[in-house]
């Protein structure tokens, strides 16, 4: 009966570093090691109950446990934003159990994990972006058995995929996939980019260490640096990264992706970037938006 | 002017406080205490440790009083905690032969050795509420016998004397832990038992059920049923022999089912089996049926297609877990994606608008 009567304090004693224990952190660095060899490919993983709940980031939260160090600096996002409930509680979770640096500067942090985005700011070597997977597999709402989908990848099957895109076309004249829009990585395997708008999808071939977790479905995979990844389309229906056709109505940008806000109950509509660091650094330069006000003068 | 949310981090912790203060619930009525939970709603324990796959009533009984009665949360509570556990090692397999039965039912035979047990069961009650439960009165002490101190034998072994059961054939493989190993497919049997035995209750029984009603029918009898304590043994390396670490209380349900036979096999009685922590009868008989249904391609039968005989979709969506996990992440904010549809479906009726309009000009005028 000792174990139920303990402190908050001797509690968090209690675990290791960045929570996992060592054993569970080395299991889960051999699959992201394997999946840095194979790019794209999704390695299956002993992914454990973590203490939030399934689909809530926790294969992201695992990779991030295995990647981060003392001397880490963690930025945790949400849909672009580090304010939102969620990266706010996985934040918490990283200062409380790993004790880590934390910032909302992509720039300043060596390890971001994100959840449906990619930081407006060019990642450079040295940072790991850390991507929270629903349902990691690209196949899978074409096909629904993991048997089959994984024979197909092995197959390089990927027609069905293809004949998905082309049903779009006849249908409804376009892709109709807005976001975990697929991408092909060094011409070998199709993969999910996660469910970040088709917008963010050039962003993938960068500097940083990419790595995906997937804590439900126990796979990570994972692109290195300077990877070819390359969005599907066809030579007469290209790919295209669109965003809303506006400017941010707060920084003035018009090469970010924009979030719709409704203003009242009329409908009238305000866009703002969503990735908030970017938006706030803009402001901070000096760069006003169409209903901005000037930095110094919202201070005051 | 339009200010950008902020104050995620205030909401949840103001969040955080109010939830504690709805789970105690009126401070005018006494605090629920952890005894109590486990002495008295023992089979919601019972639920707790199964599907959190850990035995341990008491913290149980304190994610119950945690979770305000949530069993899935509450389950949830004893998952988190069980993987933060170091694994000393495995125990030995319990022999459920040694049990020392509460409980011990046969549905196949009138009268067995070892006799029936009924046991702390509902099974005969009238479900008629008890106003007098409400008055919280003196419960009448039960009649007690001495237990008979022989070994309870099981009944599938008397149909196994005549051959008339499939034999289970005894394996010295290393079973698979599904708790440290990714799970992957095709899943052998012990890997599947240890699903099914973790998996939601309500999943199994609906899964059970539908093998009942047709879909890949494979009716089932209950050989036995036994609820009691086993012990439980584990070798210790130092002492080169094995030592009792303690006792649980499990179900174990063998059902016997038809078989047809085949070309090469003569018609023989097949199994199912379910075996759960603490008292959970409705679990482990739908485990049982739901491990024979399963069974299908070992024992030679068709693919029928029916969900029992899927172990793919059976074992990916059995935990209860992963799936209010992943169900009611769908609360989170979604705003980007939602915001690259929009995008979609105004361009997409944009353009469908504009050949509709091609097509069929001045409408409008020809309707005035």
């Amino acid at each position: 009966m000792t174990h139920l009567y303990t402190t908050p304090e001797a509690e968090m004693n209690a675990y290791n570093f960045a929570y996992l224990d060592e054993q569970t952190k080395r299991m889960i660095r051999r699959a992201i090691l394997k999946g840095l060899a194979i790019p794209g490919y999704q390695v299956p993983f002993a992914s454990r109950e973590m203490p939030m709940p399934y689909g809530w980031g926790t294969g992201g939260v695992q990779v991030s446990a295995a990647v981060l160090m003392p001397e880490d600096t963690l930025k945790v996002i949400d849909q672009g934003a580090d304010d939102t409930t969620n990266a706010v509680s996985i934040r918490k979770f990283f200062e409380k159990t790993a004790g880590i640096a934390t910032t909302e500067q992509t720039t300043k942090a060596s390890v971001i994990q994100t959840r449906h985005r990619i930081p407006e700011a060019a990642l450079s070597e040295g940072q790991i972006l850390v991507y929270q997977v629903p349902i990691p597999e690209p196949l899978r709402f074409l096909e629904p058995s993991e048997v089959e989908t994984r024979k197909m990848h092995s197959l390089e099957e990927y027609g069905l995929m293809h004949v998905k895109l082309y049903e779009d076309i006849s249908r409804h004249g376009a892709i109709a996939t807005a976001y975990a829009y697929p991408v092909k990585v060094e011409e070998r395997y199709v993969m999910d980019p996660s469910p970040i708008p088709k917008f963010d999808n050039p962003k993938m071939e960068m500097a940083a260490i990419q790595l995906f977790g997937a804590g439900r479905e126990q796979r990570i995979y994972a692109i290195p640096p300077y990877t070819q990844v390359v969005s599907l389309d066809f030579d007469d229906f290209p790919f295209e990264a669109s965003k809303a056709d506006h400017a941010c109505d707060l920084c003035g940008a018009d090469d970010s992706y924009l979030d719709e806000v409704i203003m009242d109950d009329k409908g009238t509509r305000m866009f703002v970037c969503s990735d908030t660091d970017y938006c706030a650094a803009r402001r901070h330069a000096g760069h006003v938006g169409a209903q901005g006000i000037p930095e110094k003068e919202s201070v005051i | 002017m339009y200010v950008a949310v902020k104050g995620g981090e205030r909401a949840i912790d103001n969040a955080h406080a109010w939830l504690a203060e709805e789970r105690r619930g009126d401070q005018a009525v006494s605090e629920l205490s952890i005894e109590q939970i486990r002495n008295q709603l023992t089979l919601a324990v019972n639920r707790v440790m199964a599907e959190g796959s850990l035995f341990d009533p008491d913290l149980a009984a304190l994610a119950i009083k945690q979770s305000r009665g949530d069993m899935i949360e509450a389950i949830f509570l004893m998952r988190a905690y069980r993987t933060t556990l170091p694994r000393f090692g495995y125990s030995r397999p319990i022999e459920t032969a040694n049990m020392a039965c509460d409980r011990r039912v046969s549905a196949t035979f009138k009268d067995v050795p070892g006799g029936q047990i009924l046991g702390p069961t509902f099974d005969y009650t009238h479900r008629l509420l008890d106003f007098a439960l409400a008055a919280e009165g003196e419960v009448p002490e039960a009649p007690t016998v001495t237990a008979a101190s022989e070994r309870i034998p099981h009944v599938a072994e008397f149909l196994n004397q005549e051959g008339l059961i499939q034999t289970e054939t005894p394996s010295e493989a290393v079973p698979p832990d599904l708790t440290r190993e990714p799970l992957e497919l095709p899943a052998d049997r012990a890997l599947r038992l240890q699903s099914l035995t973790r998996g939601d209750e309500g999943f199994v029984l609906g899964m059970a059920y539908s093998t009942q009603r047709g879909y890949a029918r494979n009716h089932a009898f209950v050989g036995e049923l036994r609820i009691g304590t086993v012990d439980v043994e584990m070798d210790i390396p130092e002492l080169g022999f094995a030592i009792d670490i303690g006792e649980i209380e499990v179900t174990e349900c063998e059902t016997v089912n038809q078989f047809t036979g085949s070309k090469t096999e003569p018609p023989q009685f097949t199994r199912g089996y379910g075996l759960v922590f603490g008292q959970s009868e409705r679990k482990s008989i739908s485990m049982a049926l739901v491990d024979r249904a399963l069974r299908w391609k070992e024992l030679g039968e068709d693919n029928l297609g029916a969900p029992a005989q899927d172990e793919e979709f059976v074992l990916y969506h059995c935990d209860n877990i992963q799936a209010t996990g992943f169900l009611e992440h769908i609360k989170l904010p979604h705003y980007v994606d939602f915001q690259s549809e929009l995008e979609l479906i105004r361009k997409l009726r944009r353009e469908a608008l504009e050949t509709v309009a091609g097509q069929v000009p001045n409408v409008a005028e020809a309707a005035e």
